[in-house]
């Protein structure tokens, strides 16, 4: 069970939350002008990655806000939260061996 | 002392035991007064004061939903005059003048309680006064059911089903939340220190969410009458 500190409620247990999956994947600005397979990129392919992923949240039975955070998705570790808008830089160590779980 | 059981309802009243009234000691008036009638009477209850812990259940406040731009200050302004209270600015405060109480549900949203039937001409009052202004008053008062859990073990039987934290250093008297409680969305208000917690389910989980804290609430009966 995760605690995630929503940043308007403050520490919060996971079941009050809902994922939305991997954040900052871009709608392509014209889609009748977007071919089908780039279209399905966008819709359906994400990278999956092993290590720290952002992820769109939602405190859906608190403030139902929605905002990002950092997570690694071997260890669960939360390394940031941050509001919708906001795109701090990454991680200093989101490319590290270690975080990204060593050997694939 | 006397303690038995009316048909499916409980009527307990120890001294300084958990303390719950009946179906059977409901009055009619009582009865129609409650928009979810669920066999427990705010009367009694203000009788159990003292006791461990009693619940009751109220009629539910005429209830507004607010949203508007604290950054906006004529908005903020206009509100704070029609409500006679700030509007609360910090995560899950809550502020009251009166018999209006104002929590705060969002960075952008709060619910206005006032008396029941109260919420109509206070609609009205808000939406003359921010007609100008990018904001939405929304009645919701028949959205939620509204009881009382008071007693010095109310902490412990919320924490049985409502993953708060709820200690006194963390949940303060003029705090709300919205959280989880038996897995139900539940609206908090922590009153003051006895603590006194009143609780907003949705209308139709409330005999669900009395089932369940009457259930939480035999334990406590357990454990006071083995101490005492």
């Amino acid at each position: 069970m995760l605690l995630i500190t929503c940043p308007w409620c403050g520490p919060r247990d996971e079941i009050e939350f809902t994922c939305g999956g991997e954040a900052h994947r871009a709608r392509p600005q014209d889609p009748a002008a977007t071919d089908d397979a780039a279209f399905a990129d966008f819709l359906f392919m994400r990278t999956n990655p092993k290590g720290l992923q952002r992820e769109r949240w939602c405190h859906s039975q608190g403030c139902r806000r929605w905002f990002n955070l950092e997570r690694s998705t071997i260890t669960h570790e939360i390394t940031r939260i941050y509001k919708m808008g906001e795109q701090p830089e990454a991680s200093a160590d989101a490319t590290s061996p270690a975080r990204q779980g060593g050997q694939p | 002392m006397p303690a038995g059981t009316g048909g499916s309802s409980i009527f307990l009243a120890l001294d300084g035991a958990w303390f719950l009234i009946g179906d059977d000691l409901m009055s009619e008036l009582d009865r129609a007064a409650c928009t979810v009638p669920l066999g427990l009477s705010a009367k009694a209850f203000a009788e159990a004061a003292g006791t461990r812990l009693a619940l009751a259940e109220l009629v539910p406040p005429g209830a507004l939903n607010l949203r508007g731009d604290l950054a906006d200050h004529g908005f903020v302004s206009k509100a704070c005059a029609v409500l006679g209270c700030e509007l609360p600015r910090a995560p899950n405060s809550v502020q009251s003048a009166g018999e209006l109480t104002v929590l705060w549900l969002g960075p952008d949203e709060w619910l206005v309680l006032t008396a029941p039937g109260g919420e109509i001409s206070l609609a009205e009052r808000l939406e003359e006064a921010l007609l100008e202004t990018h904001v939405a008053v929304t009645d919701v008062s028949g959205n939620r059911a509204h009881l009382r859990l008071k007693g010095a073990a109310a902490r412990e039987v919320l924490a049985k089903g409502c993953p708060l934290d709820l200690h006194p250093r963390m949940f303060k008297p003029g705090s709300c939340a919205q959280t989880v409680l038996a897995r139900t969305s539940m609206l908090l208000h922590l009153l003051d220190d006895a603590p006194t917690f009143d609780l907003f389910p949705r209308r139709s989980f409330a005999p669900y969410v009395v089932a369940w804290l009457v259930d939480a609430m035999r334990d406590h009966e357990g454990v006071f009458l083995n101490a005492a």
